[in-house]
């Protein structure tokens, strides 16, 4: 409960200048780390460490720290997230770690999505296949009450279940394959369990698998490491419903 | 007398929004596929607005800092969206949400602006509903609703305690259904460094691509900054890392005025800050209010006890504990309105009685809730927020009290607009948290999701079409203008003269040592000497700033240190204004509280007869004192009264 102190740690981190170069492990020490701290404020002490002594610091992707924005993506000691379950990075705390530890931590590795610096990565992939028909194509204006449609309430929990995904790509680096099937049937599944978004759910399912397949990311061999990772609990049962929707919009095309 | 006009429509109140729309122009679909529209900001107003004007047929490019809009911090939102729809047959109406918010503000925010939000807040619930948002549900299959603080009707939406994330995700579908049309041209990773002005309209902006370090000129026929608010200038705040106020700063400095900028709202139910390793405070939402009992210990010796971790909370017995807001205000007990609840929370812990080592937090205690209703139904209703608190404390709220503290939150002041949304500077508009429009003096809860989607949605879209429509002979803007010139030059002059200081201290530093003054002297609670002193330490801290701060990384890539050091550089400014705001604010209103002006029980007293005023700075130029000018406010339709939760 009460919080104590690590002395020491080891963080190897990967280092890469930009897309074009080619990264690297660095090792740097820390000391006198609260285990109440979050791994991102250990991280901003570290840099801000680095400034002082010249070192560039190490840039990575974070936003709201409180595990709903998406943005935090570190891969620590092997996990997407680090060593917890139900967190993103930022809601991940020193206590989980022990002193004299190394921790080693890299970027989300997977071919649709390249490093930029150091941790950072481009998602811009993710954007493109809910581009491709994440959505209900309503204008703004004109809609009817919206009591004049009933939603069973299971189905409308369903769909917030789906809902749920925080499109950090947790799953993509989880898996083996770097699939996004987890991603793609999450926004599927959502739209598709509510009446509003029934009406385009074929096109829905045929355009975003496909762009999903076109932006190189891997097939789902359901080894269900996605799941386990997802911070937000997102179950592989969307999968399921997903290529459901995808093999009867092929069968009805 | 006053030059601001807000072009408050006349007539009868009910009727004056749709008045207005009957009287302002409408540019034809030929000519709008010819006008160009940059969108700054992708929260809540940002998106719906892009989205919207795409779908009109207007050209629009819009930007984010973040690496998707959809990261934008109105994710965060937890609780609610208000909407007067009176489903659950309480006697809900336009009228009484209209009038909530205008109590709940504390009487400093425009009639007319504030009736037209709650006339437009049953069209958002429809268009979220369409767009797939999974609202909460009752098993026939309509909306469910909940209460919230300061109310007595439920008119609250909810999709669990994720309503933020929902409703910017359905902004952000229908975003992306215009990017993928081609309507919308998206600039992620991209901030706004300057608007740029031509014969005084806003005509474009620069901004910086945060990957490549390059400097890029944008040109429009209007501008919109939805780019949120200014809480981080506390350093710690519930506000996501990237939240800033620079576009909204720079936009005053192009000559939009900021109103009532020492509005700021802070929220009482934050977990506490611990030691000096915390980079940002996570809110604990306000529902829990609902169920949760606040006390701290009766005894002074208990508390010390506590502070020095040698006992537990449920050491205590119940007659030994002090439940401050029951006791303080019977009536309204544990739900009081935020800014009621942080003082009163501010007031035990500088009296001793605080309860964490470093003596500032008091406890939110759910065991006679979990007595009363079982644990079961607790789970049911806060599961993830106990979990959330689990994860960050690693203390078990089912067993034991929770701690927390009043944090900053909200931003009620900033971008002065008129009724169209339009700031000072022609053709420049700001919506949603950027402005300072609808929620006075205090912010109810649930209420800011709904004023982004409804300016977002359904008011700028039919009022930027006034001023669009003579600008129907406008080119297309040329940024090879003179005018785009110089403001790309004096914001890579800005850039590198921040990265050639080559100091000693980080960025980091100076965001701190901000941060205390901030809090101290500005926060919640604050008096004439104590704003003056903040003042000078702010000029002190901007000098040492501008000649030891140490940017390290290069201008011309991804460089998080470089972005940091611009938003500080313009915190520092906006903190100095906050202070010479709150100073000319000589009485106690909503959030704002000043010492000089309370009852003598403590409570803060309004000064109608002096203040019913927004308050709107006007730049001057650098190391020149602001202009002050006043809007009065004009109250037709609601009768003035001292708020009492008693």
């Amino acid at each position: 409960m009460a919080d104590k102190i690590l002395k020491k740690l080891n963080i190897k981190v990967w280092r890469q200048k930009n897309a074009a170069s080619k990264g690297k492990f660095e090792t740097y020490t820390i000391e006198n780390i609260s285990t109440g701290s979050s791994f991102l404020e250990m991280m901003d002490i570290l840099n801000n460490e680095l400034i002082e002594k010249g070192i560039d610091p190490i840039a990575f992707d974070h936003d709201c720290r409180e595990g709903i924005c998406g943005t935090c993506s570190l891969y620590i000691n092997g996990r997407p997230h680090g060593p917890d379950t139900e967190v993103t990075t930022c809601q991940l705390h020193m206590r989980k770690f022990k002193d004299g530890e190394t921790i080693t931590v890299e970027p989300w590795r997977a071919a649709a999505f390249p490093v930029i610096k150091d941790l950072v990565v481009d998602r811009t992939a993710f954007e493109k296949i809910l581009q491709a028909g994440g959505f209900i194509s309503v204008n703004t204006g004109g809609v009817p009450d919206a009591n004049a449609i009933p939603v069973a309430y299971e189905d409308a929990e369903e769909a917030m279940d789906a809902a749920a995904c925080i499109g950090c790509g947790a799953c993509v680096a989880a898996c083996k394959n770097s699939s996004a099937m987890l991603f793609v049937s999450a926004k599927v599944s959502h739209l598709a369990k509510l009446p509003q978004g029934k009406v385009e759910a074929k096109k829905r399912a045929l355009n975003m698998v496909a762009k999903m397949d076109e932006l190189g990311f891997g097939g789902c061999t359901n080894t269900g490491a996605c799941e386990v990772e997802c911070p937000k609990s997102i179950s592989i049962t969307n999968i399921a419903r997903l290529n459901r929707e995808y093999l009867g919009a092929r069968l009805s095309k | 007398m006053s030059i601001l006009n807000s072009k408050i429509p006349e007539g009868p109140l009910a009727e004056k929004w749709s008045k207005h729309k009957a009287n302002i122009k409408v540019v034809s679909p030929a000519n709008k596929r010819k006008l160009e529209i940059i969108v700054v900001g992708t929260g809540l107003g940002g998106a719906s607005a892009a989205a919207s004007l795409a779908e009109l047929g207007y050209k629009v490019k819009a930007f984010c800092y973040q690496d998707s809009p959809r990261r934008a911090h109105s994710i965060a939102a937890q609780g609610g969206i208000n909407a007067a729809k009176n489903y659950q047959n309480d006697n809900d109406s336009v009228f009484r949400l209209f009038y909530d918010t205008i109590k709940g503000g504390d009487y400093r925010s425009r009639e007319a602006n504030v009736y037209r939000l709650a006339e437009v807040s049953p069209n958002i619930i429809d268009q979220c509903v369409a767009q797939g948002v999974p609202f909460g549900r009752e098993y026939g299959g309509l909306l469910a609703n909940r209460s919230f603080g300061g109310v007595l009707v439920s008119r609250t939406f909810y999709a669990r305690g994720q309503t933020g994330q929902q409703l910017l995700l359905g902004a952000y579908q229908a975003l992306n259904r215009q990017i993928a049309k081609g309507n919308v041209e998206m600039y992620s990773r991209h901030e706004m460094l300057d608007v740029v002005k031509i014969d005084g309209k806003a005509r474009g902006i620069i901004a910086r691509d945060l990957v490549s370090g390059k400097i890029k000129r944008f040109g429009a026929h209007a501008v919109v900054v939805a780019t949120g608010g200014y809480g981080n200038v506390f350093f710690l705040s519930t506000n996501a890392m990237g939240s800033n106020g620079s576009a909204a700063w720079q936009c005053y400095k192009k000559g939009a005025f900021m109103a009532n900028p020492c509005f700021v709202q802070i929220h009482p139910t934050c977990i506490p800050v611990h030691g000096d390793q915390q980079s940002k405070l996570t809110l604990m939402s306000e529902s829990l209010r609902n169920d949760g009992r606040v006390w701290v210990p009766k005894k002074k010796e208990d508390a010390v006890k506590l502070q020095k971790g040698e006992i537990s909370p449920n050491d205590i017995p119940d007659e030994d504990r002090d439940f401050y807001l029951e006791r303080r205000y019977p009536s309204y007990g544990n739900l009081v309105p935020r800014d009621v609840a942080s003082r009163a929370a501010k007031e035990r812990c500088d009296a001793g009685f605080g309860v964490n080592s470093e003596g500032k937090a008091v406890f939110l205690d759910f065991k006679y809730a979990i007595e009363r209703l079982g644990k079961d139904v607790i789970e049911a209703r806060y599961g993830n927020l106990f979990q959330m608190y689990e994860k960050i404390t690693d203390v078990d709220p089912y067993k034991n009290p929770m701690m927390i503290y009043p944090a900053i939150h909200y931003s009620m002041g900033g971008t002065w607009v008129d009724y169209n949304l339009m700031t000072t500077v022609p053709g420049l508009y700001s919506i949603g948290e950027a402005n300072f429009s609808d929620h006075g003096a205090n912010r109810l809860g649930a209420s800011a999701l709904m004023q982004g989607l409804a300016d977002g949605y359904f008011v700028l879209p039919y009022t930027i079409g006034d001023y669009l429509a003579d600008e129907i002979m406008t080119p297309k803007i040329d940024t090879n203008a003179p005018e785009f010139e110089e403001a790309e030059k004096e914001v890579t002059g800005r850039l590198e003269k921040l990265y050639n200081i080559k100091g000693s201290k980080t960025v980091d530093y100076f965001h701190k040592k901000l941060g205390h003054v901030m809090w101290d002297y500005v926060g919640m609670s604050r008096n004439t000497e104590g704003l003056k002193k903040a003042i000078e330490m702010i000029q002190q801290i901007r000098e040492e700033f501008w000649k030891d701060v140490k940017v390290p990384g290069e201008l011309d890539n991804l460089n998080p240190e470089l972005e940091k050091a611009g938003r500080v550089a313009d915190f520092l400014d906006i903190g100095e204004l906050m202070a010479r705001d709150a100073l000319d604010r000589n009485e106690s209103c909503g959030g704002h509280f000043r010492e000089e002006s309370a009852t003598e029980e403590g409570e803060a007293k309004r000064d109608d007869k002096n203040f019913t005023y927004v308050s709107c700075w006007e730049f001057k130029g650098e190391k020149q004192e602001p202009v002050l000018h006043k809007e009065d406010l004009v109250f037709e339709n609601v009768k003035l009264t001292q708020r009492s939760y008693k």
